[in-house]
């Protein structure tokens, strides 16, 4: 009796220990995505618990509850795992999982590389964390780096930055750039190579054409930023004066460097958020997406003017009236592709059958969310109204509008959307539901109430304030909002784990939708289609449900 | 929001004022946008969600419409080739201005985490509390700000004065305010600057032209007035002269003439202390010399160690630099 149980755990444990091996080794776009989800997932959880402690010290003036280096540490630490260790490999997470099935392929072009792309940005995460531990150890001067997110020179010199937490900081961004690259190398050649025959690029899926534009973002935007932190590293250890003001180098020159990364950044988050999007809306109104061509031109329009507007965020830094003047203009132009993408997205709503489901409801809020998110950004680009919001709380409002109203309400949609493909089963409604309006709730007492303080005055980044300056009962809010948000990201991780095991089951195709992804079976198999599809139109299942109406003849 | 003392719209000078007509006609045209396409999404989502009695049918497809793209193309470009002239306008209505001849210098200068303020023309030096004339609108004395930093960057920010300009290390800024109407602002730093970057507070007194020229002549007096008879001031000076505290801060007439902390000469004539971090009493001057730390944790001032004699003495000495 004994005997047989002992069999037995040894069985298991040599079963979980041969499953591990296989995640670890896995070279198939599937896996590798997966982990790039749950990867991201850990790291928004850290990062949100950052934020909650953000908020709590914020609650009311004077508050004590976190030292002052403390609290510079959490929202340096805030902000580059969310951007780095959330927002990116959410993003290709998504990518590595779905592009190849949207297009027909069985894999990346390049499997090995894109486990070597996960793997760099997974110990790059690690490494900013190993922070705690590494650099206190070295020098006792501080542990987690407190420089922000942008780390602005000359704040990151040795003489200002003392021990190790900055070197870990810069290393680890680094690290995550290489990752970056390698992704976005594979996923320009999988959509120009691995297309299934008939795709042509008119046909391509909205999606794929969407991380096609981001992966040249990242192309572009990301080596001047890994420069960046090479000369960083020189003047800290080599004696390079770069950005080192007190021998003549330059803290704009860094500012400069950061931003022409920084600000394509910003899109690079936000394109697959746009992206989801467009292949949510038309599933849900039961009706093509509006203006296909006109959505790929404004995506690539957005693409092109991103690269021109990165010194909007240097406004104060006194450059001249003609370099002002010209990143007005072009920070203004965004506007008009952005535009064009909001009212094709209503277009395509208009005239349809809309189910509200949850993927839907999330669509619906970010539209309206970053329809304010733009507007707000025009308001940041008129230089002078700029100077007086520039690095006060409605810029981390308007911020926070694009990277959660926008990107992560529509990375909601996206696993309510994809999961039943992932796992073969649904995620629960009741939940989704719970977890949209605790979040929509959430959001809008946090990040709509964080516009005011800002236009009274208070800046970002500050640990606490004065009483009496109209800021108290404003804050009080925007932190119980917070909360409210913690709540749904419960609710919605709940509903992850219990529906991976009690979930309805899915089927091919629960959405009744139309891209090649819900061709195959859920989960699909490793070899992802038995046949390898032929398509005639962007929406190849929609031929195949409706032989009598077919895309291809409109085309 | 009423009583915000530093509400970007409540202006007194002429470029937080341009800067708050430009940004209500930015909110107007962006307000107006917002309840056009927000009213759309909105009609759309309840006129076209699926209805009960559906039957089951999928809708007519529709793949585009050139003439709808063209139509919201070319507003958006109406929209934005309107605030883009507006922008540029005011933009050219507050940096093309040249320093009239009749305008107030001041030199601005960023430390971690105070501000050294500097009037070449007067010969005064002061810090954290800086005090400027009221501007005549109609013959203008404006105060032009000549930004510095002595670390790292940070962010010149009173809202009802002026939007921001950053302090740069090895680098020259400038920036103008013309505040119309006497009273005191406040503002604080606005670039993240280090472990005390929220501690780092601005205020800035508007003063009637004659107030302004007292104030003046007041700082520029040379030595303080020490009335040396009184033992405890004697001792108090001794314990200044004879400590550190010579190594960061000037005092007139003593051989304090260190740069590094704020100049004493006149300490009792400002209101705070610590860049705003406590309000100016013998009690926090008290604790902050005791533990400076204690008040503004991070702050580069150490404590001395004094004895608490020494202390009492040192207070004693401080409070007659008026």
């Amino acid at each position: 009796m004994t005997g047989e149980a002992a069999v037995t755990t040894r069985e298991v444990e040599a079963r979980f220990w041969q499953r591990l091996h296989e995640w670890i080794v896995t070279v198939d776009h599937k896996r590798l995505g997966v982990m790039y989800v749950l990867y991201a997932l850990l790291f928004l959880l850290i990062g949100g618990s950052e934020a909650l402690l953000i908020r709590l010290q914020l609650v009311a003036p004077h508050n004590t509850l976190l030292a002052p280096q403390t609290f510079n540490r959490l929202f340096t630490l805030h902000g580059t795992t969310m951007v780095f260790f959330v927002g990116m490999p959410l993003i290709f997470g998504f990518a590595n999982y779905l592009v190849p099935l949207m297009i027909g392929a069985r894999d990346m072009a390049f499997p090995r590389l894109n486990a070597f792309s996960f793997w760099m940005s997974a110990f790059a995460g690690l490494l900013l964390y190993f922070s705690f531990l590494g650099a206190e150890g070295l020098y006792g001067a501080g542990s987690a780096p407190d420089v922000g997110w942008f780390a602005y020179a000359p704040l990151t010199s040795r003489a200002f930055s003392r021990g190790h937490s900055t070197d870990y900081w810069i290393l680890s961004i680094f690290l995550s750039g290489v990752g970056s690259i390698g992704t976005a190398v594979n996923i320009i050649t999988t959509v120009l190579s691995r297309r299934c025959p008939g795709m042509t690029l008119g046909k391509l899926p909205l999606l794929c054409w969407f991380y096609v534009v981001d992966s040249v973002l990242v192309l572009v935007g990301v080596p001047p930023l890994a420069a960046a932190q090479l000369m960083l590293l020189a003047d800290r250890f080599l004696g390079a004066h770069f950005f080192d003001t007190q021998a003549g180098g330059s803290a704009v020159l860094w500012q400069h460097f950061f931003w022409i990364f920084g600000h394509p950044e910003v899109y690079i988050l936000m394109i697959p958020g746009w992206a989801f999007a467009s292949e949510i809306i038309p599933v849900f109104s039961r009706k093509a997406i509006f203006g296909y061509p006109v959505l790929v031109g404004a995506v690539i329009a957005i693409g092109f003017v991103s690269l021109s507007v990165w010194a909007h965020h240097m406004f104060a830094v006194g450059m001249s009236m003609t370099a002002n003047t010209f990143f007005m203009v072009a920070t203004l132009l965004v506007g008009i592709p952005t535009g064009i993408k909001i009212f094709n997205w209503i277009g395509t709503m208009w005239g349809g059958k809309i189910r509200l489901a949850t993927p839907m409801l999330f669509c619906i809020a970010f539209i309206g969310q970053f329809l304010i998110a733009g507007l707000t950004g025009i308001m940041l680009a008129a230089v002078p109204f700029n100077w007086q919001l520039t690095d006060s709380t409605f810029v981390v409002a308007h911020f926070h509008f694009m990277l959660v109203g926008s990107l992560l309400f529509t990375v909601f949609a996206a696993f309510y959307y994809w999961f039943p493909k992932v796992t073969g089963r649904m995620l629960d409604e009741k939940l989704g539901k719970l977890h949209f309006w605790l979040f929509l709730v959430g959001f809008h007492l946090t990040f709509t109430v964080m516009h005011i303080p800002g236009l009274l005055g208070m800046p970002r980044r500050i640990y606490t304030y004065e009483p009496g300056r109209g800021w108290e009962t404003l804050n009080l809010v925007i932190t119980i909002g917070a909360f409210f948000q913690a709540a749904g990201v419960a609710c919605f991780l709940v509903n992850l784990v219990r529906s991976l095991h009690k979930g309805k089951l899915a089927g091919p195709d629960p959405w009744d939708a139309w891209t090649l992804e819900w061709s195959t079976s859920s989960p699909p198999p490793e070899y992802n289609f038995a046949v390898v599809p032929t398509v005639r139109s962007r929406r190849p299942l929609w031929d195949l449900k409706h032989p009598e109406d077919p895309d291809w003849v409109y085309e | 929001m009423g009583d915000a003392p530093a509400n970007i719209f409540a202006a007194v000078s002429a470029p937080a004022s341009r800067t708050s007509e430009l940004s209500l006609f930015v909110l107007a045209v962006t307000g107006a946008i917002f309840f056009v396409v927000f009213g759309l999404t909105i009609v759309a989502v309840v006129r076209f969600r699926r209805r009960d009695t559906d039957d089951g049918r999928e809708p007519p497809q529709v793949y585009g419409s050139n003439q709808l793209e063209t139509a919201w193309t070319v507003v958006p470009v109406l929209i934005v080739l309107v605030l883009a002239l507006t922008t540029a306008r005011v933009i050219q209505s507050i940096q093309g201005v040249t320093r009239p001849a009749n305008a107030i210098d001041v030199i601005v200068i960023g430390h971690q985490w105070w501000w050294e303020l500097r009037y070449p023309g007067l010969g005064i030096v002061t810090a954290n509390e800086l005090h400027v004339p009221v501007s005549d609108p109609l013959a203008p004395t404006p105060t032009w700000l000549t930004l510095l930093s002595a670390d790292v960057a940070h962010s010149f920010w009173v809202p009802r004065l002026a939007g921001k300009t950053d302090l740069i290390p090895n680098r020259v800024n400038h920036m103008w305010i013309a505040p119309t109407a006497p009273g005191v602002y406040v503002g604080q730093c606005a670039e993240y600057c280090g472990t005390q970057h929220a501690k780092m507070l601005l205020r800035v007194y508007v003063h009637p032209r004659d107030e302004f020229e007292r104030w003046a002549q007041a700082q520029r007096q040379g030595d303080p007035q020490v009335p040396s008879e009184l033992d405890a001031v004697v001792a108090g000076r001794r314990v200044f002269e004879s400590n550190a505290c010579i190594n960061c801060h000037s005092v007139a007439g003593t051989v304090g003439n260190g740069r590094y902390g704020p100049d004493l000469t006149h300490l009792m004539s400002r209101a705070t202390l610590a860049a705003g971090a406590a309000p100016l009493s013998p009690e926090t001057l008290r604790a902050w010399i005791r533990d400076p730390n204690g008040i503004k944790p991070g702050a580069h001032m150490p404590a001395m160690k004094l004895t608490e004699q020494q202390i009492d003495q040192l207070v004693q000495f401080l409070l007659t630099l008026h």
